[in-house]
């Protein structure tokens, strides 16, 4: 497309790239803090002095998160959590969203499970007697309490099923006059074809498992067997609920209180975050898109 | 070949999923019944005593739950509308942006807090807004009084708000930026030949470009009325803002949970997913009705 370069477009241009930049900055700004505030010395952190810049870098606050034996614990449950909630996540909705991808004419039963589905998702028991029910199945303390209530996730599954159907329909027709059964289908022609819809989904599954603190809080009954965002929530976030507060308690505890290392221990819990998150956007935008909207 | 044979694969592949939801979805629900009921934990279900609506009608005597249920639809709809409006604003914005690479660049960068969970965005949020938060010592610098932020129920839904729509908006307006993709390029072309400015364009094409799509997202919206955001609230809030900042999630979590009061608490949960229910039932029947929208 021609467009004319006039002046006034240009400033108009520069302009926005300038509102562009402002918002930007504002979306990281918070995250940036936290860094700087875990790099920086614990004094200059408690008395505000630390922006967007360490203040007297340090890294004591790593060092003494390495010596903290229920950080680092809870840190490995949270990965195993996520190997295995996100395992199998991965397996369940592949396995639900293939079949449930075929039309009513190749599988009768199709809608039964769907709408099966559906209910489950739009409508719920509430938190109590899913409560009741995980204390029933005496999974209390045990990594089942995290990964299997949420082990079908159903909004993924289909995501993933109107993906599965956007791909022709000549490929399964070929396929099984090629002999291929429906695993085989399944697994070597529709997953490998999927793969932006797939890292969509699994990034999804990874980021909820890594991010969710309120099960871990109510299925855990000890501290050891908290994941990771669970801990923070009880020991960085929860202490103002729990405290009377008036201001000078507040104050005194903001004083008190380790800033840095509590930023530390939040800058740890974001980095797998980080580091998953630019490999896999560029698909997520295609994959969300591709399964969402339906023409 | 015999489509039929593949039947009892299918089922089987659907197995596993379909035993987990009817464990952990289905087998709940019946739980609701500790709603009718005067529910002991030492008895459990079967043993408990019967108590009809006597938890519904307590209910609805409470001052807390007019309270609770006023905040949460309120923060709800102010949520709801900020949602429609800024995420839509900035990728019109962004859109009019012709520099490609710092476009990618600006949307990795707004995605991002949408994958940062509330538990660390609430304590980094929290920690601004302190006494001695950043916020606070540059208002003191500036010369004003400093703000106890997070214990001030005037502020606190609007602390809501615009964090959430902070976290948010850049990943909301990812189906925006679609919609704008999906716009006929021609059609701009054909309006700058007729001499139309970039405003113009902007009002004639872009605009009603969109308007189908705000429209499904706000009908859509109507079913999430009553989740004014768990996570978030649960987070962010303290005993001095319940006043303003409780809503019915964090209520019966702490009446249930905490309070060991199941029987209300279930009640209240029953009521919201009733009502929620309903609401997705009815937004999605207007969403295929009119925009023949479908999940699947």
């Amino acid at each position: 497309m021609v467009r004319n370069k006039t002046i006034s477009a240009r400033i108009a241009e520069a302009a926005l790239i300038l509102v562009m930049l402002v918002i930007s900055a504002m979306s990281l700004a918070p995250v940036v803090h936290v860094f700087s505030v875990s790099f920086s010395d614990n004094a200059a952190a408690a008395g505000g002095f630390v922006k967007f810049w360490p203040v007297s870098f340090s890294l004591e606050s790593y060092r003494k998160i390495m010596e903290e034996p229920h950080f680092l614990n809870a840190f490995l449950v949270s990965v195993k959590r996520v190997l295995l909630g996100g395992g199998i996540n991965f397996v369940l909705t592949v396995m639900m969203a293939y079949p449930l991808s075929r039309s009513s004419k190749e599988f009768p039963y199709r809608n039964v499970y769907m709408w099966f589905m559906l209910f489950t998702m739009l409508f719920s028991g509430g938190i109590i007697p899913l409560y009741l029910t995980v204390k029933a199945l005496g999974m209390f303390n045990t990594m089942w309490a995290l990964v299997l209530p949420g082990a079908v996730p159903v909004f993924n599954v289909i995501l993933l099923m109107n993906f599965f159907r956007n791909l022709p329909k000549e490929l399964s027709d070929a396929g099984y006059m090629d002999g291929a059964g429906p695993w085989y289908m399944m697994v070597k022609v529709y997953l490998p074809l999927s793969l932006p819809a797939m890292a969509t989904v699994t990034l999804f599954s990874i980021v909820g498992h890594w991010n969710s603190f309120f099960d871990g809080m109510i299925f855990m009954r000890s501290a050891e067997n908290y994941p990771l965002q669970t801990y923070i929530q009880q020991l960085v976030v929860n202490q103002n609920a729990l405290l009377e507060l008036d201001s000078t308690k507040l104050e005194l505890l903001m004083k008190v209180s380790d800033k840095t290392l509590n930023a530390a221990k939040i800058v740890v819990s974001m980095v797998p975050i980080l580091i998953v998150y630019p490999f896999l956007q560029k698909y997520f935008i295609h994959g969300i898109m591709l399964g969402s909207v339906k023409e | 070949m015999n489509i039929k044979s593949f039947y009892k694969h299918y089922h089987l592949m659907l197995l596993p999923g379909i035993v987990l939801l009817i464990i952990f979805h289905l087998v709940p629900m019946f739980g609701v019944a500790i709603a009718f009921q005067d529910f002991k934990i030492g008895l459990g279900i079967w043993n408990s005593p019967w108590i009809g609506f006597e938890n519904f009608t307590y209910m609805f005597q409470l001052r807390d739950s007019k309270v609770i249920f006023f905040n949460t639809v309120f923060i709800a709809v102010c949520k709801i509308i900020a949602h429609l409006i800024i995420p839509l604003t900035f990728a019109i914005l962004l859109n009019e942006i012709r520099f490609s690479i710092f476009k990618r660049w600006v949307q990795t960068v707004v995605y991002l807090p949408h994958f940062i969970s509330w538990v660390i965005l609430a304590g980094v949020v929290i920690d601004m807004l302190s006494l001695d938060g950043i916020i606070n010592n540059t208002l003191k610098a500036l010369g004003f009084e400093p703000i106890m932020f997070m214990a001030k129920n005037s502020l606190f839904p609007g602390i809501v708000v615009s964090t959430d729509i902070w976290k948010e908006f850049g990943f909301a307006a990812i189906i925006y930026l679609a919609a704008l993709a999906g716009i006929n390029p021609s059609l701009y072309e054909a309006a700058e030949m007729d001499g139309a400015t970039r405003l113009k364009q902007l009002y004639y094409i872009t605009l009603p470009s969109l308007v189908p799509t705000v429209v499904l997202l706000a009908t859509l919206s109507i079913g999430n009325i009553l989740n004014a955001g768990f996570d978030q609230i649960f987070n962010l809030y303290n005993p001095l803002v319940y006043e303003s900042g409780d809503i019915i999630d964090t209520y019966v979590y702490r009446v249930g949970l905490v309070q060991a009061q199941y029987g209300l608490a279930t009640a209240v949960g029953l009521l919201k997913s009733a009502i929620g229910f309903l609401l997705i039932f009815i937004s999605y029947r207007v969403a295929y009705t009119y925009a023949n929208y479908r999940i699947f």
